[in-house]
């Protein structure tokens, strides 16, 4: 009987969780620079590692650019990652309870085509 | 040791200083959190004078942390009984100002969450690096230094503990001075002459916060001065005020000699308008040969004159820092010599900077920290109230 | 390997630049059009120093051509008050015994031995294999322990918070940040912002390129003229040198 319930409540929170999980504006999306699995973990890891490398070394064209997730993944409605909880980084991060760091300093718009040809 | 029980007025006292030291630290945090809110827009620091009033406060109170401990060291490792029973009270002054000065200096940085940076890249070429041991290990070697003073069970670990605590804390102020003196490219700073100098000021503030706190424990405590001792910690301090006095003297004298320097001791010592005021005034006339009469004029020998020379060394010491610090920035570099320069950055202009409330606040939040620190402390430790010990008559000078 | 891979891009580079020099308007251009930059991938190389020339005789009073340019291409607003950043500046000089007026644009000078470096706590503060000093804004704690070191002031700490980010320069308040010689254009074979605002302007105040090449234009300059460094009783050898001072 326990055993049951114990079931059915974890059916029950695990779709109402699944409810709340965030639906987002992945922006143009496609094929990303890895298997998104791996990214949706990982990506925090790679941004930072090649950040080190790109920062302190001068190694430029790495393929996990932060420049590169934005202009992937910003919104095709206002070029932002950033803005509402169906925003690609924001959402997951709120759905996540973690704060990213990146955009204080970096910007969270997809580069503008004029800047882009600069 | 004696069960110590404190009046129910006394205990009202007590949780109303605490109150008071808690409400001035509240400020302090709230003034850090307003400026890392608005960035440093909102202090009286600009890009020329990029190290204000915090900085006036954190180095007083990192100084003083130092300079206390060597009423500990005289009697530990010199073997001066009338020092030891002065000891705890030592260790713990110098473990709350350091902690406060600390914390004035890390809420004033741009990025204080990022702290933790500073002890994952060290950087060994680095002064302020190489600070980060040399405070965590202050905290570190004074805490087991009172461990020993108050166990009686370590007791005979006292003298090696005590001389390795004086050792760290001369390398500790050192590193102070130190980084000043590597900064080639200031006038008011590159000079070799600074670590010592701030050696002679950590043992004349340190004492000078000693005296004070000595006296306010006495005055609650209902308890009066050893005539004898008193002669004996004053005229150290006047010793040392004379010694602080002979090293500004050497600093100031030696940059005047050198013509690439006269231009920058005009303006601290004649022409810098507030500079020279502080310095002359504050400093050497209030903050030194005042105190010294009052040390040394035979008819003044009373407690409270003690305590107002040593009141008054500390108002000096903080002019002098704010003429070191401030006075030392605002004055322009010498980049192109020959030339007369403007830009819009500053070049061959005297910088302004005018001390915001936030700045102020955060400083005194610090002198709070370490205030709460201090009585919360001595209310714990009873041992930590100076006490003569009865054998003191065979401590021969 | 990699300086196997310069050499050949640098034997390439001169032979072209010969067979164009004819036709060359702006040798100062010239890299501009021809270097491709370092391949993606590859650190930046020991090999290279990168520095430049700033001839005050050409540089006149009054433009601001470079400081504009750097503000805009790296995305901070021109100076208005004490606390606002200035990555470059312009600095006008009157000789105290002639009277003789002069201006240049003063900026981080990259020493080799830069100060900002070795005072630098957390190792935010240092210098790239190519010579270029920078900020790893990701570490800088902003406790300006460099502004206070550095002896040309070339140093700016962020007093407000940034709200309109570029997206090749990242900039954050709390932090110091200085001249990056333009990183971002550089490593793909470009020349600063301001040097490039300058030949526009019609001054060619401003020489850019590797004093480590040979053949490299700045080389052959600060070879043939007498230049100057700023502050060389320090020892610091910056990167940046001046003709005319």
């Amino acid at each position: 009987m326990r055993i049951v319930l114990f079931i059915l409540l974890l059916a029950i929170t695990s779709a109402w969780a699944g409810s709340l999980a965030p639906k987002l504006d992945i922006g143009r999306g496609g094929q990303c620079v890895d298997d998104p699995k791996f990214m949706r973990k990982n990506h925090m890891k790679m941004i930072v590692h090649q950040r080190d490398d790109t920062m302190r070394l001068g190694i430029r064209g790495g393929k996990y650019s932060l420049a590169e997730c934005v202009n992937c993944h910003a919104s095709k409605k206002d070029d932002n990652v950033l803005g509402s909880s169906e925003h690609f980084c924001q959402g997951c991060h709120e759905y996540a309870a973690v704060k990213p760091d990146c955009f204080e300093c970096h910007s969270s718009k997809r580069k503008a085509v004029a800047e882009a040809a600069k | 040791m004696t069960q110590k029980t404190f009046g129910q007025s006394e205990s009202r006292y007590f949780y109303l200083l605490v109150a008071f030291g808690l409400f001035i630290a509240a400020m302090g945090f709230g003034a850090a959190h307003y400026m890392e809110e608005h960035g440093h827009v909102v202090t009286g620091m600009n890009q020329q004078v990029v190290w204000g009033m915090p900085h006036v406060f954190a180095i007083f109170m990192i100084v003083a942390a130092s300079g206390v401990l060597n009423v500990a060291a005289i009697g530990s490792v010199f073997g001066k009984v009338a020092y030891k029973g002065r000891a705890p009270l030592a260790g713990m002054l110098s473990i709350a100002m350091l902690a406060g000065g600390l914390a004035v200096l890390m809420l004033d940085l741009g990025r204080p969450e990022r702290v933790i940076v500073a002890a994952t890249n060290f950087n060994p070429t680095s002064v302020f690096a190489w600070n980060l041991p040399l405070y965590s290990g202050l905290f570190f070697f004074v805490s087991l230094y009172m461990w020993t003073l108050l166990e009686q069970r370590m007791n005979h670990w006292v003298k090696p503990i005590g001389l390795a605590v004086f050792t760290w804390r001369i390398i500790l102020t050192t590193g102070t001075g130190l980084i000043f003196a590597f900064l080639v490219a200031r006038q008011a700073y590159a000079s070799a002459i600074l670590p010592p100098m701030f050696l002679v000021m950590s043992f004349t503030w340190g004492l000078a916060v000693f005296h004070v706190v000595q006296s306010a424990m006495y005055a609650w405590n209902g308890k009066v001065h050893d005539p004898a001792i008193l002669q004996r910690m004053r005229n150290l301090l006047g010793i040392f005020v004379i010694g602080t006095l002979y090293l500004v003297a050497a600093y100031h004298l030696t940059n005047l000699y050198f013509a690439r320097q006269t231009a920058f001791e005009h303006f601290i010592l004649r022409d810098g308008g507030i500079f020279p005021c502080l310095f002359w005034g504050g400093y050497v006339v209030f903050g030194s040969l005042l105190p010294l009469l009052l040390i040394y004029l035979p008819s003044l020998g009373k407690p409270r004159f003690v305590v107002a020379a040593s009141l008054l060394v500390i108002l000096g010491s903080f002019a002098l820092l704010y003429v070191f610090i401030i006075g030392g920035q605002v004055f322009p570099l010498s980049i192109f010599p020959g030339y007369e320069v403007s830009s819009s950055f500053g070049d061959g202009q005297i910088a302004s900077y005018h001390p915001s409330l936030p700045e102020f606040l955060l400083g005194f939040g610090g002198l709070a920290i370490a205030f709460l620190t201090t009585i919360i402390g001595v209310r714990v430790i009873d041992s930590l109230l100076p006490h003569d010990a009865p054998d003191r008559r065979k401590d021969n000078h | 390997m990699s300086d196997e891979v310069n050499l050949n891009r640098r034997q390439f580079l001169t032979k072209a630049s010969a067979a164009v020099a004819g036709i060359a308007i702006a040798p100062g251009m010239l890299l501009f059009d021809f270097a491709h930059g370092r391949p993606l991938g590859e650190p930046a190389s020991s090999t290279v120093r990168w520095g430049m020339l700033i001839d005050t005789t050409q540089c006149e009073t009054g433009c601001n051509e470079c400081v504009s340019a750097c503000s805009k291409e790296n995305g901070w607003p021109e100076a208005r008050t004490s606390t606002d950043v200035q990555w470059i500046r312009k600095v006008d000089l009157k000789q105290l015994s002639t009277g003789r007026q002069s201006s240049l644009p003063m900026m981080c000078q990259h020493c080799a031995e830069p100060p900002c470096v070795d005072v630098c706590p957390t190792n935010a503060s240092f210098k790239r294999a190519d010579g270029i000093v920078l900020v790893d804004k990701h570490r800088c704690i902003g406790c300006r322990y460099c502004m206070m070191a550095c002896p040309y002031k070339a140093r700016s700490f962020v007093h407000e918070p940034v709200l309109d980010h570029d997206s090749d320069m990242p900039r954050g308040k709390g932090t110091v940040e200085s001249c990056t010689l333009c990183v971002h254009r550089v490593d793909k074979g470009g020349t600063p912002a301001c040097v490039e605002a300058c030949a526009k302007a019609g001054h060619r105040a401003i020489l850019f390129g590797d004093l480590n090449d040979p053949n490299s234009e700045i080389y052959l300059r600060i070879r043939s003229v007498t230049t100057s460094q700023l502050r060389a009783d320090l020892g610091l050898n910056p990167g940046i040198s001046f003709v005319g001072l």
